[in-house]
């Protein structure tokens, strides 16, 4: 898989505890700078900042509207953090519901 | 960024080294502890259901060895191995974790085990040295579960 540099990488955007809180609200549906800035009580250019970031790695897009320009999560970018976490989960998520089994089996037997 | 599912586990992501697996179970924290440090006990849970797991080497002590060996029915075998680090019975366990099919990608796991009234709280912290052996990983887990491609996360992200 091709990887993007750095500063244009999907993780490193998301690494940012207050980009993920955008993402989470834009999860929600579409938000001006404005709202989002007041939302998660950040200042306008702060907030913008971070939207700029995004916007780069395609995490999210833009539009205009009227006097507002409308910001949107855009799901499919999320992709290659998904392909990456997924053997992950799969392997403990197994795991954890054997173990689960197992001390509930366990627990029984010692009543 | 955290995804619940149907069970009780939780995904997050710190930070973009690090992927964390939160469970409760409900059980005593010494017997959940006994179930992660035990060599008799790794078989009855770890790995996958279609695999059986053989325990290679556990020695239970800063600097031990351990590996286990998964086979499947067809009698691949799939090992991993690793080095414990620390133990903090019946509360922390850190060692290092290696898939033998992807040699030189290693990563840190600590496992910490909170009392809950009665239940325990299991969180596995999975750390890469680099973005390199992430992606690395992410590579291999790619040609691994190839094809699996689905949109749950994003789903979910879009849907929470």
């Amino acid at each position: 898989m091709a990887r993007l540099a750095t500063t244009s990488d999907v993780f490193n955007a998301i690494a940012e505890p207050q980009r993920r809180q955008i993402l989470n609200l834009l999860a929600q549906g579409e938000r001006s700078v404005n709202d989002i800035a007041e939302a998660l009580h950040l200042k306008q250019p702060q907030a913008s900042k971070h939207l700029r970031v995004l916007k780069q790695v395609g995490l999210v897009s833009v539009r205009g509207a009227g006097q507002q320009r409308l910001y949107k999560l855009t799901g499919e970018s999320l992709k290659p953090i998904h392909e990456w976490v997924t053997p992950f989960e799969r392997f403990w998520e197994e795991n954890f519901d054997r173990l689960d089994e197992y001390l509930q089996e366990f627990q029984k037997k010692e009543k | 960024m955290s995804t619940k599912n149907s069970s009780t586990s939780t995904l997050t992501m710190p930070s973009d080294r690090e992927i964390v697996m939160t469970r409760v179970f409900d059980a005593p924290r010494e017997l959940v502890f006994k179930a992660y440090t035990d060599p008799k006990l790794i078989p009855q849970w770890w790995g996958q259901r279609s695999t059986t797991t053989t325990v290679d080497k556990m020695d239970v002590r800063p600097g031990g060895v351990w590996r286990f060996v998964q086979r499947d029915a067809d009698g691949n075998e799939y090992a991993f191995n690793g080095e414990y680090k620390e133990i903090v019975p019946p509360e922390r366990l850190a060692y290092t974790f290696e898939f033998e099919g992807m040699p030189g990608h290693v990563l840190l796991e600590t496992v910490t085990f909170e009392e809950q009234g009665g239940k325990t709280k299991v969180k596995v912290l999975s750390l890469f040295d680099s973005v390199e052996d992430r992606d690395g990983m992410l590579q291999s887990g790619m040609e691994a579960g190839a094809n699996e491609s689905n949109d749950r996360l994003a789903e979910l992200l879009a849907n929470s």
